[in-house]
Parts: C-alpha cells; sequence; structure tokens
C-alpha cells in the first residue's frame, strides 16, 4: 500500500507539470460564437456558423414527448414514427428516395421531454434545397395513413415485446415506474401494449396539432449556412407551422417518502441493479455541485469510486455507474451495475456503502481536483464537431439556458468546492429514501466460477 | 449494419468504408523499429485523437484460448512498472481525456482524445505498455472476472447474440471467426496468467503496431514525439499467423438456438470474399453495392418491400464487413412482424436475393446509392475519431489507407451488370448459413434446471 501511495504523489507531480503547461491554452479556447433569435410565428433559433464542412445539421426540438402523453400512452412516439411515413402528396417511399436521391438524413425521434425532427443534409444548394422540401411537408403535412399507422403500430408492439426479453429495459422501466408514480415521467415512451393497441388517428392527429406549433419549438442549426442564408432556411420550415402555444409547465416531482425494493424474477445469468431517485431539473441551483460531485463518485468511468469500487477492487461487474439526467422537471439520478446472480447481495452492499460514504464525507481536495481537470480539460471534446454543437444548442434552447452556458462552463466547475458538494449532496440525495430495482435470476448451481 | 457490430467488433462504431479525398493532409511515416505513424490533419477544432492499432485479435487465436485478445486488453489498463495499475487511466482522465479499447476480430487498438497540446501524454504512456506491462496475477483474476460479467451482459443474457454467436460457429469450420471475439466462457474460466504473458510478448511491438493520429496538430511534430517515446522500443520476430482458410463449404447449413425470449431472430450468411481476399476487387466494391441495394436507406428494399410493402419483417437489415482479414460473410437478419414466422421471413429474403441474382438493379437505385455514399463521405468527417478508426482499420488487416481516397470513384464505378455477377457467384445456397432463435418461454426455468425459484429474493 505505501507504495501505491508514493506512486501517486509521484504521479500527481508529473500531472501538475502536464498541467500547468497547458493554463496558457485553456485561456484562449473559444467556445462557438451561437447567435439566437425567434421566428414572426415564436420558434425560438439557435444557430451556429461552421463553414468548414460542406454540410448542415437542422433540429426542431418540441415540447411533445412522452411527458405529453396523458391518458393516451405511447401517442407522443407513435406520432413521431408517423411523420415521415406519409406528408403532403407523397407516401413513405416517395420521402425516403427524394432524401436519398441527394444524400440527405432525415430522421425523427421522441424522448421524455423532447420530441425531434433533425435532418442532416449538404449544404449544396442543389441538394439541399430538396431535403428542405421533404422537411418542411414532414413538419408541416404529416398525413397519418391509416395503413402506416396500423403497420407502424405493430411495430411498437413488437418492440415492447422486445423490451420485455432484455433484463436492461425490465429493470429501466420498473425504475421509472417506482421513481415517478402517477408523474408524467412514470410513462414508458413506447406505451403498453394496452394502450397502443388503443391509440387512434384522432390521438396522433390531435398530439401533432396541440405540440408540432412554433411557440412550442425550438430549432438548432449548425453549418455551413451564412447568418442570412440559415435566417431564411429556419423562416420557410418555421412557416409550415401555426404559432400554436407553448406547452404547460409540466408539475413538479415529488420526492420519495420511504426506501422501496423491487425485485422481479427473470432467466438471466445477471442480475440488473439499478438504484436512485428523483435527482435535478436542467437549470437546477446545485448543478455544478451535483454535476462534479457525482463525476468523482461515479461519473467518469474506470477512476471514479463506485467503478474503483465495484470493479477494479472486486471484479463484480463489467460496467458500474452514476449519473443524473437532467429534465425540465426532476430526471433521475442512477447508480447501477450488472453482477452474476449470487454476487448481487455483495455489490448492492458496495454500491450502497460507496455512495453513503460519499455523501457523508464529500470527496477528497485531490478527487475534486482530478474531476475538475478531467471536466474542464476536456471542455474541447464536447464541442469537436458539428453533431455535438447541434445538440448542445437543443439542450441549451429547450432547457432554456443562458446564451452563454458554454462560455462560463469551466469557471462554474473550477468554482465549485468540497463543501459545496457535501452540502448539496447531503441536503439532495437520500439513501433512506430511494428505489433499488434488481432483475435477474436465482444464483445457478454451477457458473463461471473461477 | 449497426446490428452485426456487436459480433464481429466488440465494441461500438458501425463501420462502412468511405472515403476522405484528404490524402494531402495525411502522412504516413514508419519508425526504424518498425512502427508505423500516419498523421491526419484536422484543424477544426483544437482535439486530437490518438490510437494505437495492433494486429492481433480473436482471428488469431486458437482453441483453448480463445477471448485471450479481449483480454489482454483489459489487462493492458493494469499498469507497468512506471505505472501502476489504474495510473494510465488516471492520468489520461486528469489531462481532460477520454479514452477507452476495442478488440474486434483482426485488431485489438486503444484510444484517448484529448485537447490537442496534450497528445504526448498518450504517446508516453502508450509506448510505456506496449513493452512494459507488468501482469499481476492478482489483478488478472479479478479482470478475467470482469470480462465473464462482460460476456454475460452482452451475450449470456441477450438471445440475439446468443444466436449470432452460434451463427458464426456454424458457418465458419475452420476459419478463426468461427470463435466470438469475448472467447467462449470455459475457455475464459481457464485462462491463465502465463498465457496472457506469451500472447502480450508474441504480440505488442512496435513493428506489430500503426499509431493513427487525426486532430489539430502539425504532422512534423507528432512523427518528433513518436520517435521520442516510441522510437527506443525493441521490436520482436514475429512469426505470421497460419493462413486458417475456411474448407469449402458443400451446401446449407442451418442451426437453431433455443433461449428464453419473446421474439424470434433470423440470421443469414452467404461466404464471400473481402476487399483483402477477393481476386477481383471490384467484386468487393459491387457487394458494398448489394448492400445498400438492399439496406442503404429507408429507401431501399428491406424498407420499402419486407418492412412498408408486404410488412413480413418489423425490422430487417443487409450487410457486408468488406474490410475482414480473412473471407467473410454477406449478412441478412431480421424480426418478423405479428403474423409473420421466421420462415416467412426466410422465404421473403431469399427472394430478394432470387430477384438480384435475376434482374439488374435499376439505374435510379445505383445513382441514389452513389448519392448517399458522396454525402455520407463528407458527413464522416464532422468525426475525428471515425477518420482515425478507418484509416486504423485497413493499415490493420492488411490494406492501405490510400484505399480511402478511392472509394467513391470505386463505388461510382459499379455498374448494375457486376452487382448482378456478384449475386449470382457468391449469394448461392452452398455458400449460405441460417441461424434462427427459437424462443422459449421466459418463465425463468430454462435456465435453472433444480432451482426452486422462491421467494426469497422477492422484497
Amino acid at each position: 500500500m505505501p507504495d501505491k501511495k508514493n506512486s501517486r504523489l509521484a504521479l500527481l507531480a508529473r500531472l501538475t507539470a502536464c498541467v500547468l503547461a497547458l493554463a496558457a491554452f485553456t485561456l484562449v479556447q473559444a467556445s462557438p460564437r451561437i447567435e439566437h433569435w425567434t421566428t414572426d410565428n415564436g420558434a425560438r433559433v439557435y444557430y451556429v456558423h461552421a463553414p468548414e464542412l460542406p454540410m448542415v445539421d437542422i433540429q426542431f426540438i418540441f415540447d411533445g414527448g412522452s411527458a405529453r402523453d396523458g391518458g393516451n400512452k405511447g401517442v407522443a412516439l407513435l406520432t413521431s414514427a408517423l411523420l415521415d411515413q406519409g406528408a403532403g402528396d407523397l407516401d413513405a417511399d416517395a420521402i425516403a428516395a427524394r432524401l436519398e436521391d441527394v444524400g440527405a438524413q432525415l430522421s425523427t425521434s421522441s424522448h421524455r421531454d423532447m420530441a425531434v425532427v433533425s435532418l442532416r443534409s449538404l449544404s449544396d444548394e442543389n441538394l439541399l434545397q430538396p431535403a428542405l422540401d421533404i422537411m418542411a411537408l414532414v413538419l408541416g403535412e404529416p398525413t397519418f395513413p391509416a395503413d402506416s399507422i396500423e403497420r407502424e403500430r405493430k411495430r411498437v408492439l413488437v418492440a415492447l415485446r422486445g423490451q420485455s426479453q432484455s433484463p436492461a429495459k425490465i429493470a429501466s422501466k420498473a425504475f421509472f415506474s417506482a421513481l415517478y408514480g402517477e408523474h408524467p415521467y412514470a410513462v414508458q415512451p413506447l406505451g403498453t401494449e394496452e394502450s397502443v393497441k388503443a391509440l387512434t388517428r384522432d390521438d396522433l392527429a390531435g398530439h401533432y396539432r396541440q405540440y408540432y406549433v412554433a411557440r412550442n419549438a425550438v430549432v438548432a442549426v449548425v453549418g455551413a449556412l451564412d447568418r442570412a442564408a440559415a435566417e431564411r432556411v429556419v423562416a420557410r420550415l418555421s412557416a409550415v407551422l401555426p404559432e400554436g402555444e407553448a406547452a404547460p409547465p409540466l408539475p413538479a416531482v415529488a420526492a420519495l417518502k420511504e426506501n422501496r425494493e423491487v425485485h422481479i424474477d427473470f432467466p438471466s445469468s445477471q442480475t440488473h441493479v439499478l438504484m436512485g431517485q428523483p435527482g435535478m431539473r436542467r437549470g437546477d441551483p446545485d448543478y455544478f455541485p451535483l454535476y462534479v460531485g457525482n463525476h468523482v463518485l461515479g461519473g467518469s468511468g474506470l477512476v471514479s469510486r463506485i467503478s474503483e469500487e465495484v470493479r477494479e477492487k472486486r471484479g463484480l461487474a463489467y460496467s458500474a455507474y452514476s449519473y443524473f439526467s437532467p429534465m425540465r422537471q426532476a430526471g433521475p439520478y442512477t447508480l447501477g451495475l450488472q453482477t452474476r446472480n449470487d454476487q448481487k447481495d455483495e455489490a448492492l452492499t458496495v454500491l450502497r456503502g460507496t455512495l453513503k460514504d460519499f455523501i457523508a464525507k464529500g470527496p477528497s481536495a485531490s478527487e475534486l481536483k482530478a474531476s475538475k481537470q478531467n471536466i474542464t480539460g476536456g471542455f474541447p471534446l464536447r464541442i469537436s464537431s458539428n453533431g455535438k454543437i447541434a445538440n448542445i444548442l437543443a439542450v441549451i434552447g429547450f432547457y432554456d439556458l443562458p446564451l452563454d452556458y458554454l462560455d462560463t462552463f469551466n469557471s462554474k466547475v473550477e468554482a465549485v468546492t468540497v463543501e459545496q458538494i457535501r452540502t448539496a449532496f447531503q441536503k439532495r440525495i437520500h439513501p433512506d429514501r430511494m428505489v433499488t430495482v434488481t432483475v435477474g435470476g436465482a444464483p445457478a448451481q454451477a457458473s463461471g466460477g473461477g | 449494419m449497426r446490428r452485426w457490430i456487436l459480433s464481429i467488433l466488440l465494441l461500438f462504431f458501425p463501420f462502412t468504408l468511405f472515403a476522405a479525398e484528404q490524402a494531402a493532409a495525411t502522412h504516413e511515416y514508419r519508425l526504424k523499429n518498425g512502427l508505423k505513424l500516419i498523421v491526419k490533419e484536422d484543424h477544426r477544432a483544437p482535439v486530437v485523437v490518438s490510437q494505437v492499432w495492433y494486429k492481433i485479435g480473436s482471428s488469431y487465436e486458437y482453441s483453448g484460448i480463445t477471448g485471450i485478445s479481449h483480454v489482454l486488453e483489459h489487462m493492458m489498463f493494469k499498469g507497468t512498472r512506471k505505472y501502476p495499475s489504474g495510473e494510465f487511466s488516471r492520468i489520461i482522465s486528469a489531462n481532460g481525456g477520454r479514452e477507452n479499447a476495442f478488440t474486434g476480430n483482426d485488431y485489438t487498438a486503444y484510444f484517448q482524445q484529448l485537447e490537442q497540446s496534450r497528445l504526448e501524454v498518450s504517446f508516453r504512456l502508450e509506448a510505456d505498455r506496449m513493452r512494459n506491462l507488468t501482469l499481476p496475477e492478482d489483478e488478472f483474476l479479478k479482470e478475467v472476472q470482469v470480462v465473464m460479467e462482460e460476456r454475460r451482459l452482452r451475450t449470456e443474457d441477450n438471445p440475439q447474440a446468443l444466436t449470432y454467436e452460434q451463427f458464426n460457429a456454424t458457418a465458419f469450420v475452420n476459419s478463426p471467426y468461427h470463435n466470438p471475439v469475448i472467447g467462449w466462457m470455459n475457455d475464459l474460466e481457464n485462462l491463465n496468467i502465463e498465457d496472457l504473458k506469451d500472447w502480450y510478448r508474441q504480440w505488442y511491438a512496435p513493428n506489430n503496431a500503426t499509431v493513427v493520429v487525426v486532430g489539430d496538430v502539425e504532422p512534423g511534430k507528432v512523427l518528433r514525439l513518436a520517435k521520442k517515446h516510441f522510437g527506443r522500443l525493441k521490436p520482436s520476430k514475429l512469426t505470421p499467423p497460419k493462413p486458417r482458410l475456411e474448407a469449402e463449404q458443400k451446401g446449407l447449413r442451418r442451426v437453431t438456438v433455443k433461449a428464453p425470449a419473446q421474439l424470434p431472430y433470423l440470421v443469414m450468411g452467404y461466404k464471400v470474399p473481402s476487399l483483402k481476399t477477393s481476386q477481383e476487387d471490384w467484386e468487393s466494391y459491387a457487394l458494398d453495392v448489394l448492400a445498400g441495394v438492399l439496406d442503404g436507406g429507408a429507401s431501399a428494399r428491406i424498407s420499402r418491400e419486407l418492412i412498408r410493402g408486404s410488412q413480413v419483417a418489423a425490422s430487417a437489415g443487409a450487410g457486408y464487413d468488406m474490410t475482414a482479414r480473412l473471407d467473410t460473410l454477406f449478412v441478412l437478419d431480421g424480426t418478423p412482424a405479428q403474423g409473420h414466422t421466421a420462415a416467412d421471413l426466410e422465404d421473403a429474403l431469399r427472394q430478394q436475393i432470387l430477384r438480384l441474382r435475376e434482374e439488374p438493379v435499376s439505374e435510379e437505385e445505383l445513382d441514389r446509392i452513389k448519392a448517399q455514399v458522396v454525402a455520407s463521405n463528407v458527413y464522416q468527417l464532422d468525426s475525428v475519431f471515425y477518420q482515425a478508426m478507418q484509416i486504423g482499420v485497413l493499415e490493420t488487416v492488411g490494406l492501405d489507407w490510400r484505399l480511402l481516397d478511392e472509394y467513391v470513384d470505386r463505388i461510382r464505378a459499379v455498374t448494375a451488370e457486376q452487382v448482378r455477377a456478384v449475386a449470382r457467384k457468391y449469394l448461392v445456397e452452398d455458400r449460405l448459413t441460417i441461424a434462427e432463435l427459437v424462443p422459449l418461454p421466459m418463465d425463468g426455468q430454462a435456465r435453472r434446471p433444480a432451482m426452486p425459484m422462491g421467494g426469497s429474493h422477492g422484497h
């Protein structure tokens, strides 16, 4: 042990030397310049000019994910899946062919908060325009053909059955359900077999009419379009949407009142463990202490405490982690691992012990320093491609984060102290009021020991 | 292609070969000890990716030690004299880096993504672990347990992955592609540290490695850094792997896999050459186009005719890994739609193959595939990691990274007649293997013959 400690000190000296050499560079690293405007009908636009590659990324993000399902579980996802399955005069075959004729990639997706329509196209005018024509139809004139609805409904039902053969998916469903109870975040984006069978064309068209509107939309644009061209493109796309209204606020998430353990028997060789509670929302005042603190605890891959305790020291799991998923309202704080069935209790004990110890004591000064170095030193990696920048714009716009979010990110990380982390974790994270989901089988008689 | 990749590569990234007419910005060097260095400039962002590729992977392994290349990949994080276990990751992390490694049939690669001025940190550490791994037995005993957990996670508890594993083992008899990258469980259980030490000594050497650097760097400076850190390493005497050419298949092969599952699953593969093994390299490009005819997007035949048209498939795909080191498979797979069986899906997929043998594909389809290739050739430049990955794979399987520059032109040159010719030559029943997942009830009895369910694990 002493040897290891000495080598760590020596290491730290080496690290410090490297890091000092870089301090000068950190000062000049620039964030992309984000420009923001609002279209005539109320869509909020976030734009970064990236002329280096002859391509464009455009995303329309609507506050119309499964948190808006209401009684029609699965309606947001099925609506999203139908958008490019018939629009204007075109059927699904024609939509796909016209996009692919010009090498464009259009996709629609639906999550709990966001419903997204995104396009990647070459910026050459002759290729971009046909792609924009299709995107405008998909956004503004989806036709929800009856045969397409039936086909996609069946595919969702197959996907639901597929989920029920995956212990990870079963665990995730049970986790959200136990964490959120009656809150809209409890809903599964795919819905349930029963609810999906009951969805009607009117349900889909109604969801579309209410949520796919300009005042409920954020637009992210990154690529080789200058500002004037970007304004024209967005104005044209946005004009196909009625003004509409922004979706009403989602209810706040209630804190858990007690510990809850859920076990689901499953014929797998591993038990999947998910543990956690409602965590935080985007823009939360404790965001930085919680984010940086969790980086130490379980958010920094192999060097995190949880990975060190579960995997490196004991060989109990391939992956062991913790993370916050900040959302419009408090998204989950999740700790997880998967381990051979007969090691489940041991792994859970280690996971809980590691969490409790961290809440009680917080990170050490050197752990905090290492995490800050990783986060701030890796900042350029977060914005190193058009695709990454587009996704960040979507988050900034959708969650009303300040336009200088990227510019101030590193200094806010640097400002976090051990004390702030300890205080934030003690105030917000409650191991005695958590959900623990385990999905797996009984220990096998003869399984790979070693 | 996304679907197969778990079985072909161990870790992420669907891989299709795309051109990158960037030769001017790419520089190749070879150090005196045999290490190859390829540097590609991309100054869009102040970042760099550094990858070290070794010509070693599961296709170099033999019976009894399958999975050893991947276990050794895990052990590469377990320390040298200079940097004890875990220090590698801690140093990269404290430098703001992201790192990982992956093992495939034909390669093992390690990578770091860093702010550009920190490239030397990566070189210092990678050079050190290329020759100086300590391989302590206590670390190995823990880590091999981690790998077994990984196998449980990826394969044992995933009925489609289990089916895919049996599919490869059936299609290939004596080719090393018979074995899964992660290794058979019983082989993992019986690996020992001496096996690993031998494997490490045999394959981890500068003359068996390619370092690929892509990013905001100056090639001359990268070369100087490479000489400084890798230049002193001693080369090894390498013994090339035996050819192990697959014995000729003499007829259709079928295998069924019974496992607790909710959905049937079907995978079919025809033996085909790769770019490396083809007698006529146009054949490989034609097979790549053929994969595009079937599965090159939502307008391609599988989506249009099987998912939308006849609705026999809930999902299906086709793929061809032209960068395999040895003869490979042209793969089709899918899940039947509700009301259809795996047999229905098999008929529909084989009908598609039959049509490719009989009718030339339309010019419209060919043009569409070519338009997508041209566009993807630009899109992929958005990722420095992917650019490095393409170079690394080509070099490591014994092709030349300059092929990237030819790719678009070679695809453009493919004719409808050539697509039909490769379909007729290779997509024939005597080269075909079919695996089917037969779902067993999920009531929990299947895997635990002697174990009562009991409520002891309920809460």
